[in-house]
Protein backbone atom coordinates (compact mmCIF):
# COMPACT_ATOMS: atom_id res chain seq x y z
CA UNK A 1 0.00 0.00 0.00
CA UNK A 2 1.41 3.41 -1.38
CA UNK A 3 0.98 5.47 2.72
CA UNK A 4 2.99 2.49 3.93
CA UNK A 5 5.29 2.62 1.95
CA UNK A 6 5.39 6.15 2.45
CA UNK A 7 5.71 5.37 6.02
CA UNK A 8 8.77 2.99 5.45
CA UNK A 9 10.92 5.15 3.57
CA UNK A 10 10.36 8.13 5.88
CA UNK A 11 11.34 5.93 8.26
CA UNK A 12 14.49 5.08 6.62
CA UNK A 13 15.31 8.42 6.12
CA UNK A 14 15.03 8.98 9.85
CA UNK A 15 17.53 6.09 10.10
CA UNK A 16 19.55 6.84 7.73
CA UNK A 17 19.54 11.27 9.36
CA UNK A 18 20.24 9.61 12.53
CA UNK A 19 23.18 7.71 11.38
CA UNK A 20 24.45 10.47 9.70
CA UNK A 21 24.05 12.88 12.18
CA UNK A 22 25.39 10.33 15.26
CA UNK A 23 29.21 10.26 12.53
CA UNK A 24 28.77 13.57 12.37
CA UNK A 25 28.66 14.20 16.37
CA UNK A 26 31.70 11.14 16.43
CA UNK A 27 33.25 12.95 13.85
CA UNK A 28 32.95 16.25 15.91
CA UNK A 29 34.30 14.47 18.85
CA UNK A 30 36.96 13.26 17.03
CA UNK A 31 38.52 16.11 15.72
CA UNK A 32 37.84 18.23 18.47
CA UNK A 33 40.15 15.32 20.52
CA UNK A 34 42.89 15.29 18.08
CA UNK A 35 42.88 19.32 17.48
CA UNK A 36 43.60 19.17 21.57
CA UNK A 37 46.14 16.41 21.34
CA UNK A 38 48.35 18.20 18.84
CA UNK A 39 48.05 21.49 20.65
CA UNK A 40 49.23 19.56 24.08
CA UNK A 41 51.85 18.08 22.26
CA UNK A 42 52.96 21.18 20.74
CA UNK A 43 52.70 22.70 23.89
CA UNK A 44 55.33 20.07 25.23
CA UNK A 45 57.28 20.99 22.59
CA UNK A 46 57.58 24.53 23.01
CA UNK A 47 57.97 24.61 26.75
CA UNK A 48 60.71 22.09 26.24
CA UNK A 49 62.96 24.17 23.64
CA UNK A 50 62.12 27.44 25.94
CA UNK A 51 63.71 25.70 28.73
CA UNK A 52 66.60 24.55 26.56
CA UNK A 53 67.18 27.98 25.67
CA UNK A 54 66.82 29.39 28.70
CA UNK A 55 68.37 27.43 30.77
CA UNK A 56 71.15 25.81 28.13
CA UNK A 57 70.90 22.55 30.33
CA UNK A 58 68.75 20.18 30.11
CA UNK A 59 68.85 19.16 33.81
CA UNK A 60 65.32 19.83 35.79
CA UNK A 61 63.84 19.78 32.40
CA UNK A 62 61.76 16.84 32.71
CA UNK A 63 60.72 18.52 36.23
CA UNK A 64 59.13 21.87 34.14
CA UNK A 65 56.97 19.71 32.16
CA UNK A 66 56.36 16.70 33.95
CA UNK A 67 52.63 17.46 34.85
CA UNK A 68 51.36 18.44 31.24
CA UNK A 69 53.24 14.88 30.19
CA UNK A 70 51.61 12.95 32.51
CA UNK A 71 48.17 14.62 31.50
CA UNK A 72 48.28 14.21 27.85
CA UNK A 73 49.81 11.13 27.44
CA UNK A 74 47.60 9.68 29.95
CA UNK A 75 44.60 10.84 28.33
CA UNK A 76 45.77 8.60 24.78
CA UNK A 77 44.08 6.18 27.21
CA UNK A 78 40.70 7.08 25.00
CA UNK A 79 41.81 5.99 22.03
CA UNK A 80 42.66 2.72 22.69
CA UNK A 81 38.53 2.49 23.95
CA UNK A 82 37.99 3.94 20.35
CA UNK A 83 39.96 1.29 18.86
CA UNK A 84 38.10 -1.08 20.90
CA UNK A 85 35.04 0.58 19.73
CA UNK A 86 35.73 0.45 16.18
CA UNK A 87 35.60 4.33 16.11
CA UNK A 88 39.26 4.30 14.92
CA UNK A 89 40.54 1.86 12.25
CA UNK A 90 43.81 1.07 13.81
CA UNK A 91 44.22 -2.31 15.42
CA UNK A 92 43.61 -2.71 19.48
CA UNK A 93 46.46 -4.56 20.50
CA UNK A 94 49.13 -2.66 18.33
CA UNK A 95 47.57 0.73 19.81
CA UNK A 96 46.77 -0.75 23.47
CA UNK A 97 50.18 -1.96 23.43
CA UNK A 98 51.78 1.42 22.14
CA UNK A 99 49.58 3.49 24.85
CA UNK A 100 50.48 0.64 27.93
CA UNK A 101 54.54 1.17 27.06
CA UNK A 102 54.06 5.16 27.12
CA UNK A 103 51.91 5.10 30.68
CA UNK A 104 54.52 2.74 32.28
CA UNK A 105 57.14 4.47 31.77
CA UNK A 106 55.90 7.93 32.16
CA UNK A 107 53.46 6.74 35.67
CA UNK A 108 56.15 3.38 36.63
CA UNK A 109 59.92 4.91 35.92
CA UNK A 110 60.24 8.46 35.05
CA UNK A 111 57.79 9.98 37.58
CA UNK A 112 58.29 7.31 40.51
CA UNK A 113 62.18 7.13 40.21
CA UNK A 114 63.10 10.80 40.35
CA UNK A 115 66.67 10.14 40.14
CA UNK A 116 67.01 9.43 36.65
CA UNK A 117 65.06 12.49 35.82
CA UNK A 118 68.05 14.07 34.26
CA UNK A 119 69.35 11.35 32.48
CA UNK A 120 70.13 12.39 29.02
CA UNK A 121 68.16 9.45 27.91
CA UNK A 122 64.80 10.86 28.96
CA UNK A 123 65.60 13.85 26.59
CA UNK A 124 65.84 11.20 24.13
CA UNK A 125 62.34 9.54 23.92
CA UNK A 126 61.01 12.70 24.95
CA UNK A 127 62.07 14.69 22.16
CA UNK A 128 60.76 11.65 19.64
CA UNK A 129 57.41 11.28 21.58
CA UNK A 130 57.14 14.91 20.71
CA UNK A 131 57.49 15.12 17.39
CA UNK A 132 55.51 11.55 16.64
CA UNK A 133 52.78 12.79 18.59
CA UNK A 134 52.65 16.10 16.69
CA UNK A 135 52.69 14.43 13.46
CA UNK A 136 50.39 11.58 14.13
CA UNK A 137 47.88 13.95 15.88
CA UNK A 138 48.08 16.60 13.07
CA UNK A 139 47.85 13.78 10.52
CA UNK A 140 44.15 12.51 12.38
CA UNK A 141 43.05 16.15 12.41
CA UNK A 142 43.63 17.14 8.88
CA UNK A 143 42.38 13.49 7.40
CA UNK A 144 39.41 14.14 9.42
CA UNK A 145 38.90 17.44 8.06
CA UNK A 146 39.56 16.17 4.56
CA UNK A 147 42.15 18.29 4.11
CA UNK A 148 45.50 16.54 4.66
CA UNK A 149 48.71 18.48 3.23
CA UNK A 150 51.28 15.97 1.64
CA UNK A 151 53.89 16.59 4.02
CA UNK A 152 52.18 15.93 7.13
CA UNK A 153 51.47 12.31 5.82
CA UNK A 154 54.91 12.30 4.81
CA UNK A 155 55.82 13.09 8.20
CA UNK A 156 53.70 10.70 9.79
CA UNK A 157 54.76 8.13 7.82
CA UNK A 158 58.74 8.54 7.14
CA UNK A 159 59.75 9.85 10.67
CA UNK A 160 58.79 6.75 12.41
CA UNK A 161 61.68 5.00 10.69
CA UNK A 162 64.20 6.68 12.65
CA UNK A 163 62.39 8.06 15.59
CA UNK A 164 61.00 4.30 16.48
CA UNK A 165 64.63 3.00 17.16
CA UNK A 166 65.38 5.81 18.59
CA UNK A 167 62.70 6.55 21.06
CA UNK A 168 63.11 2.66 21.98
CA UNK A 169 66.71 3.34 22.77
CA UNK A 170 66.13 5.99 25.13
CA UNK A 171 63.72 4.07 26.85
CA UNK A 172 65.36 1.28 27.46
CA UNK A 173 68.45 3.19 28.79
CA UNK A 174 66.02 4.75 30.98
CA UNK A 175 64.95 1.96 32.75
CA UNK A 176 68.46 0.58 33.14
CA UNK A 177 69.30 3.54 34.58
CA UNK A 178 66.84 3.08 36.92
CA UNK A 179 67.65 -0.41 38.11
CA UNK A 180 69.87 0.34 40.59
CA UNK A 181 67.48 2.74 42.50
CA UNK A 182 65.04 0.57 41.99
CA UNK A 183 67.16 -2.60 43.83
CA UNK A 184 68.41 -0.54 46.37
CA UNK A 185 64.61 1.01 47.54
CA UNK A 186 62.88 -2.18 47.10
CA UNK A 187 60.24 -0.09 45.86
CA UNK A 188 56.59 -1.11 44.64
CA UNK A 189 58.11 -4.98 45.58
CA UNK A 190 56.65 -7.28 48.44
CA UNK A 191 58.60 -9.85 49.99
CA UNK A 192 58.12 -12.90 51.71
CA UNK A 193 56.54 -13.89 54.18
CA UNK A 194 52.94 -11.84 54.02
CA UNK A 195 49.21 -12.85 54.36
CA UNK A 196 48.59 -12.83 50.95
CA UNK A 197 51.35 -15.57 50.28
CA UNK A 198 52.85 -13.57 47.24
CA UNK A 199 55.87 -12.25 45.87
CA UNK A 200 56.90 -9.23 43.42
CA UNK A 201 59.98 -8.01 42.86
CA UNK A 202 59.88 -4.64 40.78
CA UNK A 203 63.48 -4.82 39.81
CA UNK A 204 63.10 -8.35 37.95
CA UNK A 205 59.84 -6.93 36.35
CA UNK A 206 61.93 -4.44 35.00
CA UNK A 207 63.66 -7.01 33.76
CA UNK A 208 61.23 -8.74 31.96
CA UNK A 209 59.59 -5.48 30.68
CA UNK A 210 63.21 -4.51 29.01
CA UNK A 211 63.20 -8.26 27.21
CA UNK A 212 59.74 -7.67 26.33
CA UNK A 213 60.64 -5.23 23.89
CA UNK A 214 62.94 -7.57 21.90
CA UNK A 215 59.84 -9.51 20.68
CA UNK A 216 57.66 -6.58 20.69
CA UNK A 217 59.33 -3.68 18.97
CA UNK A 218 59.91 -5.50 15.73
CA UNK A 219 56.29 -6.68 15.16
CA UNK A 220 55.35 -2.94 15.69
CA UNK A 221 57.74 -1.98 13.95
CA UNK A 222 57.05 -3.86 10.55
CA UNK A 223 53.16 -3.13 11.13
CA UNK A 224 53.91 0.20 10.52
CA UNK A 225 56.43 -0.04 7.83
CA UNK A 226 53.64 -2.07 6.63
CA UNK A 227 51.07 0.75 6.73
CA UNK A 228 53.46 2.97 4.95
CA UNK A 229 53.98 1.04 2.31
CA UNK A 230 49.95 0.66 1.97
CA UNK A 231 49.79 4.57 2.45
CA UNK A 232 52.30 6.18 0.69
CA UNK A 233 52.40 3.74 -2.28
CA UNK A 234 49.46 2.63 -3.06
CA UNK A 235 47.87 -1.02 -2.48
CA UNK A 236 49.55 -3.67 -4.76
CA UNK A 237 47.29 -6.27 -5.32
CA UNK A 238 49.26 -9.67 -7.04
CA UNK A 239 46.09 -11.44 -9.44
CA UNK A 240 46.58 -14.81 -9.84
CA UNK A 241 45.18 -14.55 -13.11
CA UNK A 242 48.50 -15.06 -15.60
CA UNK B 1 20.87 -46.49 -7.67
CA UNK B 2 21.87 -42.88 -9.09
CA UNK B 3 25.48 -42.52 -8.50
CA UNK B 4 27.10 -38.78 -7.12
CA UNK B 5 29.71 -36.65 -9.00
CA UNK B 6 32.13 -35.36 -6.14
CA UNK B 7 33.98 -32.65 -6.88
CA UNK B 8 36.30 -30.88 -4.31
CA UNK B 9 37.96 -27.98 -4.84
CA UNK B 10 40.48 -25.83 -3.11
CA UNK B 11 38.08 -22.86 -1.23
CA UNK B 12 41.02 -19.81 -1.63
CA UNK B 13 42.73 -20.77 -4.83
CA UNK B 14 39.15 -22.81 -6.18
CA UNK B 15 42.12 -25.53 -7.68
CA UNK B 16 40.38 -28.62 -8.62
CA UNK B 17 41.83 -31.19 -5.70
CA UNK B 18 40.10 -34.36 -6.38
CA UNK B 19 37.28 -35.84 -8.20
CA UNK B 20 35.21 -38.88 -6.85
CA UNK B 21 32.99 -40.77 -9.36
CA UNK B 22 30.93 -43.63 -8.51
CA UNK B 23 29.89 -42.24 -4.95
CA UNK B 24 26.87 -43.34 -3.22
CA UNK B 25 23.97 -41.30 -2.12
CA UNK B 26 24.03 -42.50 0.71
CA UNK B 27 27.21 -41.71 1.41
CA UNK B 28 27.97 -39.01 4.65
CA UNK B 29 30.81 -36.03 4.56
CA UNK B 30 32.72 -38.38 6.57
CA UNK B 31 33.23 -41.07 4.59
CA UNK B 32 33.83 -38.44 1.46
CA UNK B 33 36.33 -37.51 4.12
CA UNK B 34 37.44 -40.73 3.75
CA UNK B 35 38.48 -40.77 -0.26
CA UNK B 36 39.99 -37.76 -0.13
CA UNK B 37 42.43 -38.65 2.29
CA UNK B 38 43.09 -41.20 -0.06
CA UNK B 39 44.25 -39.06 -2.62
CA UNK B 40 45.74 -36.50 -0.28
CA UNK B 41 47.70 -38.37 2.57
CA UNK B 42 48.93 -35.47 4.27
CA UNK B 43 45.10 -34.16 4.74
CA UNK B 44 43.77 -36.56 7.07
CA UNK B 45 40.00 -36.45 7.65
CA UNK B 46 40.58 -34.57 11.05
CA UNK B 47 41.57 -31.50 9.47
CA UNK B 48 39.90 -31.43 6.76
CA UNK B 49 37.24 -28.53 6.79
CA UNK B 50 34.35 -29.26 3.61
CA UNK B 51 31.74 -26.89 3.24
CA UNK B 52 29.44 -25.95 -0.30
CA UNK B 53 30.57 -22.28 -0.08
CA UNK B 54 34.19 -21.29 0.01
CA UNK B 55 33.20 -18.93 2.97
CA UNK B 56 30.56 -21.25 4.59
CA UNK B 57 30.33 -23.39 7.42
CA UNK B 58 32.13 -26.42 7.66
CA UNK B 59 29.50 -29.27 6.96
CA UNK B 60 29.37 -32.09 9.54
CA UNK B 61 30.53 -35.58 9.51
CA UNK B 62 27.10 -37.24 9.25
CA UNK B 63 25.75 -34.82 7.11
CA UNK B 64 24.29 -37.07 4.32
CA UNK B 65 25.44 -36.43 0.45
CA UNK B 66 22.02 -36.99 -1.30
CA UNK B 67 20.39 -34.76 2.10
CA UNK B 68 23.05 -31.58 0.21
CA UNK B 69 22.01 -28.69 -1.95
CA UNK B 70 23.77 -30.07 -4.49
CA UNK B 71 23.29 -31.76 -7.86
CA UNK B 72 24.53 -35.53 -9.07
CA UNK B 73 27.37 -33.41 -9.95
CA UNK B 74 28.30 -32.11 -5.95
CA UNK B 75 31.05 -29.32 -5.91
CA UNK B 76 32.42 -28.92 -2.27
CA UNK B 77 35.32 -26.60 -1.37
CA UNK B 78 38.21 -27.48 1.47
CA UNK B 79 39.50 -25.77 3.70
CA UNK B 80 42.97 -27.01 5.92
CA UNK B 81 42.15 -26.88 9.37
CA UNK B 82 45.96 -27.21 10.51
CA UNK B 83 47.41 -30.20 12.12
CA UNK B 84 44.64 -31.67 14.84
CA UNK B 85 45.24 -32.61 17.99
CA UNK B 86 42.70 -35.00 19.81
CA UNK B 87 40.77 -33.49 22.82
CA UNK B 88 41.86 -36.11 24.86
CA UNK B 89 45.54 -35.97 24.22
CA UNK B 90 45.72 -32.31 25.07
CA UNK B 91 43.18 -32.58 28.18
CA UNK B 92 45.59 -35.82 29.25
CA UNK B 93 48.82 -33.32 28.36
CA UNK B 94 47.36 -30.00 30.03
CA UNK B 95 46.07 -32.05 33.53
CA UNK B 96 49.02 -34.17 34.23
CA UNK B 97 51.10 -31.27 34.15
CA UNK B 98 49.89 -29.03 36.91
CA UNK B 99 49.39 -32.47 39.23
CA UNK B 100 52.84 -33.38 38.56
CA UNK B 101 54.13 -29.95 38.64
CA UNK B 102 52.45 -29.20 42.79
CA UNK B 103 54.00 -31.95 43.71
CA UNK B 104 57.25 -31.23 42.75
CA UNK B 105 56.90 -28.18 44.98
CA UNK B 106 54.90 -29.61 47.66
CA UNK B 107 57.99 -31.87 47.99
CA UNK B 108 60.59 -29.21 47.78
CA UNK B 109 62.44 -30.77 44.79
CA UNK B 110 66.15 -28.87 44.75
CA UNK B 111 66.64 -25.42 43.27
CA UNK B 112 62.82 -24.21 43.84
CA UNK B 113 63.53 -22.90 47.14
CA UNK B 114 66.50 -22.42 48.97
CA UNK B 115 68.94 -25.49 49.50
CA UNK B 116 68.56 -26.30 53.18
CA UNK B 117 64.97 -26.49 52.84
CA UNK B 118 65.34 -29.33 49.87
CA UNK B 119 62.65 -32.09 50.34
CA UNK B 120 61.91 -31.09 53.88
CA UNK B 121 57.94 -30.74 54.79
CA UNK B 122 56.05 -27.61 55.61
CA UNK B 123 55.12 -27.12 59.41
CA UNK B 124 51.56 -26.19 58.47
CA UNK B 125 49.27 -28.84 58.38
CA UNK B 126 46.88 -27.11 56.02
CA UNK B 127 49.71 -26.81 53.27
CA UNK B 128 49.02 -31.29 53.29
CA UNK B 129 45.45 -30.38 53.19
CA UNK B 130 46.06 -27.99 50.14
CA UNK B 131 48.06 -30.44 48.21
CA UNK B 132 45.84 -33.25 48.60
CA UNK B 133 43.13 -31.36 47.21
CA UNK B 134 44.53 -29.78 44.20
CA UNK B 135 45.91 -33.08 43.39
CA UNK B 136 42.43 -35.05 43.77
CA UNK B 137 41.01 -31.97 41.45
CA UNK B 138 43.14 -33.13 38.50
CA UNK B 139 43.04 -36.83 39.33
CA UNK B 140 39.16 -36.41 39.03
CA UNK B 141 39.99 -34.13 35.95
CA UNK B 142 41.95 -36.90 34.12
CA UNK B 143 39.83 -39.88 35.31
CA UNK B 144 36.90 -37.88 33.90
CA UNK B 145 38.42 -37.19 30.47
CA UNK B 146 39.21 -41.17 30.44
CA UNK B 147 35.41 -42.40 31.40
CA UNK B 148 32.97 -39.82 31.51
CA UNK B 149 33.44 -37.09 28.76
CA UNK B 150 31.80 -37.81 25.71
CA UNK B 151 33.73 -34.94 23.45
CA UNK B 152 31.45 -33.83 20.01
CA UNK B 153 34.31 -32.35 18.13
CA UNK B 154 37.79 -35.22 18.54
CA UNK B 155 40.49 -32.64 17.43
CA UNK B 156 41.45 -29.21 18.10
CA UNK B 157 44.13 -27.47 16.50
CA UNK B 158 47.85 -28.05 17.54
CA UNK B 159 48.97 -24.88 18.42
CA UNK B 160 46.27 -24.85 21.36
CA UNK B 161 48.26 -27.86 23.49
CA UNK B 162 50.57 -25.01 23.56
CA UNK B 163 48.65 -21.52 24.82
CA UNK B 164 46.69 -24.27 27.12
CA UNK B 165 49.30 -26.45 28.99
CA UNK B 166 51.52 -22.56 29.26
CA UNK B 167 48.22 -21.67 31.00
CA UNK B 168 47.38 -24.72 33.40
CA UNK B 169 51.57 -25.50 33.82
CA UNK B 170 52.51 -21.85 34.29
CA UNK B 171 49.32 -21.13 36.71
CA UNK B 172 50.28 -24.41 38.95
CA UNK B 173 53.81 -23.36 39.15
CA UNK B 174 53.18 -20.36 40.35
CA UNK B 175 50.55 -21.12 42.93
CA UNK B 176 52.46 -24.22 44.34
CA UNK B 177 55.76 -21.56 44.77
CA UNK B 178 53.80 -19.96 47.65
CA UNK B 179 51.93 -22.10 49.27
CA UNK B 180 54.63 -25.03 49.83
CA UNK B 181 57.08 -21.96 50.23
CA UNK B 182 58.82 -21.78 53.35
CA UNK B 183 57.93 -18.78 54.38
CA UNK B 184 53.74 -19.52 53.72
CA UNK B 185 51.66 -18.11 56.29
CA UNK B 186 48.40 -19.80 56.94
CA UNK B 187 45.32 -18.61 56.81
CA UNK B 188 44.30 -15.68 59.07
CA UNK B 189 41.17 -17.07 61.01
CA UNK B 190 42.85 -20.41 61.00
CA UNK B 191 41.07 -23.62 61.57
CA UNK B 192 37.87 -22.46 60.78
CA UNK B 193 38.17 -21.08 57.80
CA UNK B 194 40.63 -24.00 56.64
CA UNK B 195 37.14 -26.21 57.63
CA UNK B 196 34.85 -23.50 55.58
CA UNK B 197 37.09 -23.39 52.99
CA UNK B 198 37.45 -27.52 52.86
CA UNK B 199 33.53 -27.81 52.48
CA UNK B 200 32.98 -25.25 49.63
CA UNK B 201 35.42 -27.44 48.00
CA UNK B 202 34.30 -31.13 48.72
CA UNK B 203 30.80 -29.93 47.73
CA UNK B 204 31.37 -28.45 44.74
CA UNK B 205 33.47 -31.02 43.50
CA UNK B 206 30.96 -33.27 43.82
CA UNK B 207 28.89 -30.96 42.51
CA UNK B 208 30.78 -30.85 39.31
CA UNK B 209 31.44 -34.70 39.32
CA UNK B 210 27.34 -34.64 39.25
CA UNK B 211 27.14 -32.62 36.69
CA UNK B 212 29.87 -34.44 34.32
CA UNK B 213 27.75 -37.65 35.00
CA UNK B 214 24.47 -35.59 33.99
CA UNK B 215 25.49 -34.36 30.80
CA UNK B 216 26.82 -37.97 30.09
CA UNK B 217 24.08 -39.66 30.42
CA UNK B 218 22.05 -37.41 28.24
CA UNK B 219 24.34 -38.87 25.29
CA UNK B 220 24.20 -42.06 24.10
CA UNK B 221 27.78 -43.69 23.68
CA UNK B 222 29.05 -42.84 20.24
CA UNK B 223 26.79 -39.95 19.19
CA UNK B 224 26.78 -36.64 19.01
CA UNK B 225 23.56 -35.39 19.65
CA UNK B 226 22.72 -32.46 21.77
CA UNK B 227 19.66 -32.38 24.47
CA UNK B 228 18.46 -29.79 27.11
CA UNK B 229 19.97 -30.99 30.31
CA UNK B 230 17.39 -31.02 33.45
CA UNK B 231 17.64 -31.85 36.99
CA UNK B 232 17.79 -35.24 37.98
CA UNK B 233 17.17 -37.62 40.93
CA UNK B 234 20.97 -35.91 42.25
CA UNK B 235 20.15 -33.18 44.46
CA UNK B 236 23.26 -31.70 42.96
CA UNK B 237 21.98 -31.55 39.26
CA UNK B 238 18.95 -29.21 40.53
CA UNK B 239 21.27 -26.19 39.77
CA UNK B 240 20.11 -26.78 36.31
CA UNK B 241 16.92 -25.44 37.49
CA UNK B 242 18.51 -22.01 37.55
CA UNK B 243 21.74 -21.92 35.81
CA UNK B 244 22.97 -23.56 32.06
CA UNK B 245 26.60 -24.64 33.22
CA UNK B 246 26.34 -25.69 36.30
CA UNK B 247 29.57 -27.61 35.74
CA UNK B 248 31.46 -24.29 35.89
CA UNK B 249 29.27 -22.59 38.26
CA UNK B 250 30.87 -25.86 40.30
CA UNK B 251 34.56 -25.10 39.44
CA UNK B 252 34.02 -21.80 40.54
CA UNK B 253 32.90 -22.77 43.54
CA UNK B 254 35.81 -24.96 44.12
CA UNK B 255 38.33 -22.67 43.54
CA UNK B 256 36.90 -19.91 45.65
CA UNK B 257 37.51 -22.94 48.20
CA UNK B 258 40.61 -23.36 47.36
CA UNK B 259 41.37 -19.89 47.31
CA UNK B 260 40.14 -19.43 50.78
CA UNK B 261 41.82 -22.73 52.10
CA UNK B 262 45.61 -21.45 51.03
CA UNK B 263 44.58 -17.51 51.90
CA UNK B 264 47.38 -17.09 48.52
CA UNK B 265 46.85 -14.15 46.03
CA UNK B 266 48.04 -15.97 42.71
CA UNK B 267 45.05 -18.86 43.87
CA UNK B 268 43.23 -15.71 43.48
CA UNK B 269 43.94 -14.66 40.55
CA UNK B 270 43.76 -18.24 38.67
CA UNK B 271 40.46 -18.26 40.28
CA UNK B 272 39.49 -15.09 38.78
CA UNK B 273 41.30 -15.64 35.06
CA UNK B 274 39.27 -19.47 35.35
CA UNK B 275 35.87 -17.35 35.98
CA UNK B 276 36.20 -14.90 33.21
CA UNK B 277 37.18 -17.90 30.83
CA UNK B 278 34.15 -19.94 31.80
CA UNK B 279 31.57 -16.95 31.75
CA UNK B 280 32.56 -16.50 27.68
CA UNK B 281 32.40 -20.28 27.71
CA UNK B 282 28.84 -20.43 29.15
CA UNK B 283 27.57 -17.39 27.46
CA UNK B 284 27.97 -19.19 24.58
CA UNK B 285 26.65 -22.30 25.49
CA UNK B 286 23.68 -20.42 26.87
CA UNK B 287 23.23 -18.72 23.63
CA UNK B 288 23.37 -22.17 21.09
CA UNK B 289 20.60 -23.50 23.33
CA UNK B 290 18.57 -20.52 23.10
CA UNK B 291 19.08 -20.95 19.59
CA UNK B 292 18.51 -24.60 18.88
CA UNK B 293 15.45 -25.10 21.48
CA UNK B 294 12.53 -23.47 21.13
CA UNK B 295 11.45 -24.36 24.82
CA UNK B 296 14.75 -23.97 26.29
CA UNK B 297 13.55 -23.13 30.28
CA UNK B 298 13.69 -18.89 30.50
CA UNK B 299 14.53 -18.95 34.18
CA UNK B 300 18.24 -20.14 33.69
CA UNK B 301 21.30 -18.06 33.39
CA UNK B 302 24.30 -19.10 31.80
CA UNK B 303 26.85 -19.17 34.79
CA UNK B 304 25.80 -17.36 37.97
CA UNK B 305 22.01 -17.72 38.80
CA UNK B 306 20.19 -15.01 38.28
CA UNK B 307 23.32 -12.61 37.62
CA UNK B 308 25.59 -13.67 34.58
Amino acid sequence: MASSEEDGTVEEKENNNKKRTKSALVTAWLTFYNIAMTAGWLVLAITMMRFYIQRGTHKGLYRSIARTLKFFQTFALVEVRLTFVGIVKTSVIVNGVQVCSRIFMVWFVTNSIRQIQNEESVILFLVVWTVMEISRYSYYTFSLLHHLPYFIKWARYNFFIVLYPLGVAGELLTIYAALPFVRRSGMYSMRLPNKYNVSFDYYYCLIIVMLSYIPLFPQLYLHMLRQRRRVLHGEVIVEKDE
Amino acid sequence: MKHYEVEILDAKTKDKLCFLDKVEPNATIGEIKSMFHKSHPQWYPARQSIRLDPKGKSLKDEDVLQHLPVGTTATFYFRDLGAQISWVTVFLTEYTGPLVIYLMFYFRVPFIYASKYDFTTSKHWVVHLACMCHSFHYVKRLLETLFVHRFSHGTMPLRNIFKNCTYYWGFAAWMAYYINHPLYTPPIYGEQQIRLALIIFLFCQIGNFSIHIALRNLRPPGSKTRKIPYPTKNPFTWIFLLVSCPNYTYELGSWLGFTLMTQCLPVAFFTLVGFVQMTVWAKGKHRSYLKEFRDYPPLRSPILPFIL
